[in-house]
């Protein structure tokens, strides 16, 4: 066993508890905090696979700005604990075989593509080359997502306002 | 030993050199307390702590004790896990940040490795930084809502908005200097900083070529004061309004932890602001032969240092005093002697200055704390959003431009 294979295990394993802690805990924070223990993992992985750039910047945007807003939120609106309730027939007799069905399609998805894919890169791939592919080659995508994403913000904006003069 | 040094790297060069490191770090921690009081109590006309030790230098020792020993209370109804880990994540995250400041540029010898001057050397040091940094606000805001009490809560809310907005502006503020530099490795934007306007003013980046960043230093420095909690931004524990803010709920070495943590993010600061706009361990004088005397300076301010320490100390008031105080002054003395020694005297230039530039850094941390009033809450979060955000977009678009000017 390589270090890499051992430390894949590793951040494997704490990216699916932290997703399944976050399901099962029923305070909110807490599974804020699981989120955000998914995502850490997730740039450890990004990083095993050589992609620094992403791997920093999975921690900074996800982990930092957007679950920061996720636990303000929860603050905010001092959330209280989540209510259970038991499982209604309708999901027992068609939700949970149908997502049975759906886990294990994609793990033979998965595992198919996998077996056919060429080995991942061994040099990590440098910002360099990752913002000469992103600014001259996909510049126009680039742009164009950044556009969408200043359209949402200022969709969100109007709506937020409107109810205000209300 | 060879063998197994060139099998565990790890073991035999990483380790030593993170213990050495979180040792001096620790240790400079508990001294920027006493510095800190010290430099404050000065500003006010006030003497700072004189009893403990001589001129107060057993304070911090006797602060640690104190805290170690007081009750560790957790209020009731408090959100055990989220209370505990809290401090532990600001500690964590405040120290890990260290990891990626390059303290020079020689290259040292461990057990036949050779390794750089920092614990490592990343290509994208400065994102892992920032990734750290945006980490960050976690501890304040768990902190904030676990203690299941009114001020802190208020304090946690207050202090994540901020550490979020100004962030942005932080963030932001480096752009300018990343573009002259190139790349997101710290040592690489340090050596980049190398060379003189004609023959004598340093090209570090605070006037560099070809768009000085100081639009970018004032914003950097700003955002970071704010970023870090401190006054003239530390409305997070306004005492006035908030009691001690997020950390009121907190006793005991729990809070120690936190105030551990606020001081190793102003050194990291500190660090950063070095290597991003001052050059880093360069040193301001030329490398030419007329300016070699320059390689003398920092046996001359240890010297100088030691000397007046051992004249001041014979004549103090406690016979402790009488023999802290002198032996300190000679041991400065003794490395004033061994910074001067042929061998070392290239080694010590990269990290002396360096360690100088952070003082002064710290110091004006200090300096600003003592001296300006607090910022209303409302205010605060106009300044970042309103002042330092647009202006730090503006110091990326004319830095762009005028690197793009000077190529062609």
């Amino acid at each position: 066993m390589t270090p890499q294979i051992a430390v894949f295990i590793v951040l494997a394993a704490v990216a699916v508890a932290g997703a399944v802690s976050l399901i099962l805990q029923r305070e909110p924070i807490h599974s804020a905090l699981s989120l955000i223990t998914v995502m850490v993992a997730l740039a450890g992985l990004y990083l095993l696979l050589g992609a620094e750039f992403v791997a920093a910047v999975q921690i900074i945007v996800y982990g930092g700005a957007i679950m920061v807003l996720f636990v303000f939120t929860i603050m905010l609106l001092n959330a209280g604990l989540e209510e259970r309730t038991n499982v209604s027939r309708m999901a027992r007799f068609v939700g949970v075989p149908l997502g049975i069905v759906f886990l294990i399609e994609v793990a033979y998805g998965i595992g198919r593509a996998t077996m056919h894919m060429a080995p991942p890169v061994a040099s990590p791939v440098s910002t360099r080359d990752l913002s000469n592919l992103l600014f001259r080659e996909y510049v126009f995508p680039f742009e164009l997502t950044s556009f969408l994403i200043l359209i949402a913000l200022l969709g969100a904006l109007v709506l937020a306002r409107r109810e205000d003069s209300n | 030993m060879n063998e197994f040094a060139a099998q565990h790297p790890i073991l035999l060069v990483a380790l030593p050199k993170i213990v050495v490191v979180l040792f001096v770090l620790l240790t400079a921690l508990a001294y920027l307390t006493w510095f800190e009081r010290k430099v404050v109590a000065h500003i006010q006309a006030r003497w700072g702590p004189y009893r403990v030790g001589p001129h107060g230098l057993l304070q911090p020792l006797a602060d640690g004790l104190k805290f170690l020993f007081k009750e560790d209370v957790t209020p009731a109804g408090a959100d055990k896990f989220a209370y505990f880990l809290a401090p532990f994540l600001a500690l964590a995250l405040a120290i890990t940040s260290i990891a990626v400041i390059p303290f020079g540029p020689k290259e040292i010898t461990i057990f036949g490795q050779s390794t750089p001057l920092a614990i490592t050397n990343l290509n994208i040091g400065l994102l892992i930084l920032f990734a750290i940094t945006s980490m960050g606000v976690y501890g304040v805001a768990l902190a904030g809502w676990s203690s299941n009490s009114k001020y802190p809560l208020l304090g946690g809310l207050r202090s994540s908005a901020q550490m979020v907005s100004y962030e942005l502006a932080l963030t932001m503020s480096v752009v300018g200097v990343i573009l002259m530099a190139g790349t997101f490795n710290l040592s690489e934007i340090v050596n980049a900083q190398q060379g003189f306007h004609w023959g004598f003013v340093p090209r570090w980046n605070l006037i560099g070529s070809p768009m000085p960043q100081v639009l970018g230093f004032m914003l950097f420095f700003t955002a970071a004061v704010a970023e870090t909690n401190r006054a003239p931004f530390d409305l997070a524990e306004a005492e006035s309004e908030l009691v001690a803010g997020f950390h009121t709920e907190y006793a005991s070495f729990k809070f120690a932890m936190f105030f551990m943590a606020e001081y190793a993010s102003m050194i990291t600061v500190s660090c950063l602001a070095t290597i991003l706009f001052f050059g880093g361990w360069l040193s301001p004088f030329p490398q030419t032969p007329f300016w070699a005397w320059t390689h003398y300076i920092s046996t001359l301010v240890f010297g100088v240092a030691g000397l007046a320490l051992i004249i001041h100390g014979v004549r103090y008031l406690t016979a402790f005093g009488r023999v802290v105080l002198p032996a300190m002054g000679l041991a400065l003395c003794a490395l004033a002697f061994l910074c001067s020694l042929g061998g070392v005297i290239e080694i010590i230039q990269g990290p002396f200055w360096f360690l100088l530039k952070i003082a002064i850094f710290l110091f004006i941390y200090v300096w600003v704390r003592g001296t300006l009033p607090r910022f209303r809450y409302d205010q605060l979060m106009g300044f970042g959003w309103k002042v330092l955000l647009p202006l730090s977009i503006l110091n990326v678009v004319i830095t762009s431009l005028a690197i793009v000017l000077t190529q062609r």
